[in-house]
């Protein structure tokens, strides 16, 4: 895969080769940060330095279905050493799902000093790179949060509902299967948390991992154009929500499009299928 | 035994340990029950680790379980390989069918994904099915295709 900067991207400020992070292990204003899937990666091996930030607990509100507060942001940036002025680069596996995922959580806190590694634990691994599993600690830092700020790059069923209802563009970042309908859960696993399968009307589907290459990187500009808007006609002024089945896969494609491609107002619906599935009286659409 | 012994795990670092140090006694599939290329009919459906699993009738007509995990970072599906191994090799093909898949859920919490659950319980599941497909054949009589002799048992298909 060719360098970062030679990929065309509308902006690079978002992203880090693992060349780049090799080089900065020890910039005292960067915070690395693991955030996987898997449970049981990070104790396993990480970058030097890294810290984890894990998906449930320590970006979920405890007891509701919503992301933690400010004060629960606060706790989590003191507790990885942060200030508002580091940057926190942030990497994982599943293609950065759960970067992204983690990355998309602090924009909610205008953390707006976040990359992700491109490539995430699997390339940095496979190039031979250093892990280590002792845990890193850093002195609690006295960060500062504002107010969580939901307007920007989430949204909630009912602007769904209305987004739908004026025409403007979704995109359905689940599996052919999942979008038809045809899966709502593996056999023999009775509940995967929606009672109706579909997709919300007019919803494109575009399964997020086409935006990957088969080493977890990012595609090039070209390539993602010539999905998102040759093939399916998203234009970088267009109003567009991004939505999967919990909202971390369409953080990957939210990532892409607001940071690579440049689009202008991509917002994620974090409720995704597990809600919009188990609605009364929403529209859904089966082919 | 082993899941009381995780029990004993004082929080959630020194528990995600344990798991790591069952992780490393994985050992794959050995060659007398399968070699790669191995067949799809015993991938694991949803395990995105891509795990596969084999069971072998020993001469003692229990069974015991062999597996592969193919993604390097599929230390969760090494580690759940390792505890159906452990615990339930030797047991009889008719407790092995009644194994219930919340077995995941004590071993590693309830704050995993739906697609990690999912590949864990299909685990799980193949264990399951394996067993039910023993009782099913009255006796495992028949060889799984691509397996050679191996002395100590046969394997189930």
């Amino acid at each position: 895969m060719s360098a970062i900067e030679e990929r065309g991207y509308a902006s690079t400020d978002a992203l880090v080769s693992t060349e780049w992070v090799s080089q900065h292990l020890n910039d005292s204003n960067l915070r690395f940060a693991e955030s996987n899937e898997d449970p049981l990666l990070y104790a396993s091996g990480h970058i030097p330095g890294a810290v984890e930030v894990d998906w449930t607990r320590d970006l979920n509100h405890p007891l509701r279905r919503d992301y933690l507060d400010r004060s629960g942001f606060e706790a989590l940036m003191r507790r990885i050493g942060a200030t508002r002025e580091t940057t926190v680069v942030l990497y994982g596996d599943k293609s950065n799902w759960w970067a992204c995922y983690a990355f998309w959580v602090f924009q909610l806190f205008g953390h707006t000093n976040a990359k992700i590694m491109d490539g995430g634990r699997l390339k940095w691994q496979n190039e031979g790179r250093p892990l280590v599993t002792e845990a890193a600690n850093y002195p609690s830092s006295d960060y500062q949060a504002p107010e969580r700020d939901d307007s920007k790059v989430r949204v909630f069923r009912d602007q769904v509902l209305d987004h739908v209802q004026a025409g403007r563009p979704l995109v359905d970042v689940r599996s052919p299967a999942e979008y038809t309908g045809e899966r709502l859960h593996m056999e023999a696993y009775p509940n995967e948390g929606a009672l109706r399968g579909g997709h919300i009307p007019r919803a494109a589907n575009i399964p997020w991992a086409r935006a990957a290459n088969e080493d977890g990187s990012f595609k090039s500009a070209d390539e993602l154009r010539a999905i998102y808007t040759g093939e399916n006609n998203l234009q970088p002024g267009d109003d567009i929500v991004a939505y999967c089945r919990i909202g971390e896969r369409s953080s990957h494609t939210w990532f892409v499009l607001t940071y690579l491609l440049g689009f202008q107002q991509v917002r994620n619906y974090d409720g995704s299928w597990t809600e919009w599935g188990n609605l009364v009286n929403v529209p859904i659409e089966r082919p | 035994m082993l899941l009381e012994y995780l029990d004993l795990a004082g929080d959630r670092d020194e528990r995600i340990q344990m798991l790591i140090d069952i992780a490393s006694r994985f050992r794959s599939v050995p060659d007398f029950i399968a070699t790669r290329p191995f067949p799809k009919s015993h991938l694991t459906p949803a395990c995105e680790s891509e795990a596969y699993v084999w069971c072998q009738e020993l001469p003692s007509q229990a069974l015991k379980f062999h597996f592969a995990v193919e993604n390097p970072q599929g230390i969760s599906a090494k580690c759940m390989a390792v505890i159906l191994d452990e615990t339930l090799s030797g047991e009889s093909a008719s407790s092995l069918a009644q194994v219930p898949g919340e077995l995941v859920y004590r071993i590693f919490g309830k704050n995993l994904s739906m697609g990690k659950s999912m590949g864990l319980m299909g685990m799980v599941s193949m264990v399951q099915s394996c067993a039910k497909r023993y009782l099913a054949s009255g006796k495992a009589d028949r060889r799984l295709e691509g397996s050679r002799e191996a002395g100590s048992g046969s394997a189930v298909p």
